[in-house]
């Protein structure tokens, strides 16, 4: 198997990464910046067209452009082998990464989905995939659209949908007003995210914004073609083309888990410069914490710096960063899922998408395990980074151990040996 | 507790399930504690090959009567169990194996198993992803594959269904010949049965059981790529050798078009992480049988802990002697294919009944 080395290498290219790697060859290390994608940006920064991005974005990426970090698209790390080397799966071909000093992880989050009757039919999407399609060109111009689920990630997709020409009918948010209205007043703190926000808002003004309001069902025979929600009292039914949905997001710690880095819950466990409970392995971004772009720039820079040895530096830096435990808990509690969410589904809505698991199959266990030995909820294909979650919600069970591969590779990739003399894949290394 | 069973068994992996279904069906009141899950430790992590084995004439005998006897249950059992009568082929890896293909015919024929010598173009016709050129094979038509959860837990819910009672998340401290114990709760019975699998040398200190380590793992979906499950006919080395670390190719086609892939044996104590170097040469075992399989996605990894002896094969009956628990473990790789031998072993020896088979090289005070 080839291999690359560097003395930082940094996996995920969103804020966080790219800030991590330009922070780190700023220090004069070498560095390596790997991502799935085909370009550097992560989920928030995803573009075709760089001029359409804010301009933090456009001056971030301009930095990495003109920085020495060799970048590593449309690479799936798979595997974390014990001697610091990452195993990539480089479009079907395997590649070596090893780190001779320090690993920063910027893997980002995953979206959250709570199963209700209707959410596997085709025309109902995450939020996030809906985001992620719109920026790649999917049109929806005249689309009837439905916006439905939790937190703050609603409102700029509502605004690109509206700005889309989508005939978005309604935004509803599940959360309670006064929650919302109180997170919102704790903003006041932050102006740049309130000013988002309102921002955003001003991008679908002519669509209700509805609290305390959630999906009951969305039905269609072969696609969504309605979806019922309610406010708790009335249930209210609109014609439906496509039925956006999102409950927050997930950290996405499965390389750090596999690592053995300590982590509760989801979050990955950091100190103040951004280490985690193993040695010479940094997180920063979603991965620690769901807190947003502004605060994974300032953790990626943090860990860049701690990574190539600048401690103080980090630590100068570190006490720069607004107390965000706060906010990251404020946005926890504030978007927390009402109980009547977890009551939703019936006992034919499928849980587990990949292996056509029901709830009613799942409730006579006690673990994430069992319900797997017995059932093979979250042995398919996503390996359960989207039944998880749903499974935590539904029945409290605790979280699954992570084995490799950490994303479906393929047997060419696991079967190359560690020592290979073989020539170099074609990459997009530069 | 406000009954005393007849038999409490240690255990609900395939093995202690198994045991629970064949002594409730004659008339025992049996307990089955488990520290975790049904199925959660070996068993689910197994591939459930229903194979007949011949490393040695014990072995052959008992996997040839495991393997009849969950063919009679064959009508009764859930779909859950995912039985698929897809035979097993194994593979002569050169002309020289060929002679080995033959004598194994002979051996199976003398236990009374079916098989079929089949030459290279045989083969490549049955499995056309297998490399060539191809020099023959065994084909055993007779074996199947289950779900091994799943048919742990068949055999649990008839064990409950005629009066059973399981005590789940229940982890057993120690153990005597007429009861076990968990913190400060005691059960009491007329006899008590170890079936904890690799771990059953930790409630009978000195029982000669090791974990032997092996990995496996599982690809998405590809219905058709092959349809029996392929064993390189070296299996039977890499199993019998305890000596050293060995992979063997063992390719397992699911009735969801999956395909599970192994094997691997290793002395590695009880760490169960991914070691990436037999991983990597368990797959590329594989991949030099079958070329095709390398552009197929693996989904998933995992290691399990077979329970090992050192003749290979399983304990049956009371250790350290007569008046000593039962033991019903030590079964290697092959605790799937002969939880159902072995638990008819163990009734018919708790009921004072000749077994069909001779228990002789079972009995767990040989060892």
């Amino acid at each position: 198997m080839t291999e690359w080395a560097a003395s930082v290498v940094v996996v995920g290219a969103g804020p966080a990464g790219i800030a991590a790697a330009i922070r780190a060859e700023g220090a004069g290390r070498s560095v390596i910046l790997i991502d799935q994608a085909q370009r550097p940006g992560g989920q928030i920064w995803r573009h075709r067209d760089r001029a359409a991005l804010p301009r933090q974005a456009r001056s971030w990426l301009q930095r990495l452009d003109r920085s020495s970090v060799r970048l590593l698209t449309g690479a799936s790390v798979v595997d974390a082998e014990p001697s610091s080397r990452l195993r990539v799966d480089l479009g079907g071909r395997p590649l070596g990464v090893r780190w001779n000093d320090a690993l920063v992880l910027a893997t980002g989050s995953h979206e959250r989905f709570v199963p209700f009757p209707g959410w596997t039919l085709p025309g109902v999407v995450g939020v996030g995939g809906a985001q992620a399609l719109l920026k790649s060109g999917m049109d929806v111009a005249g689309m009837e659209v439905v916006l439905a689920g939790s937190g703050p990630l609603l409102l700029p997709v509502a605004a690109t949908l509206s700005r889309a020409g989508a005939n978005l009918t309604l935004v509803a948010e599940q959360a309670p007003l006064g929650r919302v209205i109180r997170f919102g007043a704790a903003l006041w703190r932050s102006p740049s995210r309130w000013l988002d926000a309102a921002r955003y808002r001003a991008g679908f003004l002519r669509t209700p914004y509805r609290t305390g309001t959630w999906v009951l069902r969305a039905e269609g025979e072969d696609r969504v073609r309605e979806v019922t929600l309610t406010d708790g009292d009335g249930e209210r039914t609109l014609p439906c083309d496509l039925l956006c949905t999102g409950f927050g997001l997930t950290p996405a710690s499965e390389l750090a888990r596999l690592l053995g880095c300590a982590t509760d819950g989801w979050r990955v466990k950091v100190d103040g410069v951004q280490a985690t409970s193993e040695d010479g392995v940094y997180c920063a971004g979603e991965a620690c914490g769901i807190a947003g772009a502004e605060i994974a720039i300032l953790e990626g820079e943090i860990a860049g710096l701690a990574a190539a040895g600048d401690r103080a530096g980090a630590e100068r830096l570190g006490r720069r960063r607004p107390p965000h435990d706060r906010f990251v808990a404020g946005l926890a509690q504030a978007f927390r899922l009402r109980e009547e969410l977890s009551a939703l589904p019936a006992g034919t809505t499928l849980v587990c998408r990949c292996e056509d698991v029901p709830l009613e199959r799942l409730r006579d266990f006690g673990s994430t395990r069992e319900a797997k030995l017995h059932t093979r909820a979250g042995m398919g294909p996503c390996q359960g980074r989207i039944c998880q979650p749903a499974l935590q919600h539904f029945f409290g069970w605790g979280i699954d151990s992570v084995r490799p591969p950490l994303f479906p590779t393929s047997l060419s990739v696991l079967a190359a040996p560690e020592e290979d003399e073989s020539p170099p894949p074609p990459t997009s290394i530069t | 507790m406000d009954r005393s069973p007849d038999v409490v068994i240690v255990g609900a992996g395939i093995v202690g399930a198994a045991a629970a279904h064949v002594l409730t069906a004659e008339g025992l009141a049996v307990d089955v504690v488990d520290r975790g899950a049904p199925a959660s430790g070996v068993t689910g992590a197994g591939m459930g090959h229903i194979v007949v084995m011949d490393d040695s004439p014990a072995q052959l005998q008992l996997t040839a009567y495991s393997r009849r006897l969950l063919d009679e249950l064959a009508p009764e059992l859930s779909a859950s169990c995912e039985l698929s009568r897809c035979g097993t082929l194994w593979i002569a890896s050169g002309e020289a194996e060929l002679e080995a293909v033959e004598a194994k015919q002979g051996a199976y024929a003398e236990a009374g198993i079916a098989s079929e010598v089949l030459d290279g173009d045989d083969v490549a016709r049955l499995e056309p992803e297998l490399r060539r050129p191809l020099f023959g094979a065994l084909r055993v038509p007779g074996d199947t594959v289950v779900y091994p959860p799943g048919l742990a837990r068949w055999f649990l819910d008839r064990a409950v269904e005629r009066g059973a009672r399981l005590h789940l998340g229940t982890e057993i401290d120690s153990l005597g010949p007429r009861e076990v114990r968990a913190g400060t709760t005691t059960i009491s019975a007329g006899a008590v049965v170890n079936a904890a699998g690799p771990w059953s040398g930790r409630l009978s200190p000195g029982l000669p059981v090791t974990p032997r380590k092996g990995h496996l793992l599982i690809t998405g979906r590809y219905s058709g790529f092959c349809r029996h499950q392929l064993v390189e006919l070296g299996y039977l080395a890499s199993a019998h050798d305890l000596s050293q670390d060995s992979v063997a190719f063992n390719l397992q086609p699911r009735p969801t078009g999956q395909i599970i892939i192994g094997s691997s044996r290793q002395a590695a104590g009880w760490d169960g992480a991914i070691d990436r170097s037999v991983l990597q040469k368990m797959v590329a075992r594989a991949v030099e049988f079958v070329p095709g399989l390398a552009g197929l996605d693996v989904v998933r990894t995992w290691t399990g802990f077979r329970p090992a002896t050192p003749d290979k094969l399983p304990l049956i009956g009371p250790w350290p002697d007569e008046d000593g628990p039962w033991i019903l473990s030590g079964h290697e790789g092959l605790g799937i294919a002969t939880a159902l031998g072995t638990a008819q072993i163990l009734a018919d020896l708790m009921l004072e009944r000749r077994p069909e088979l001779d228990p002789a090289p079972f009995r767990a005070a040989r060892a």
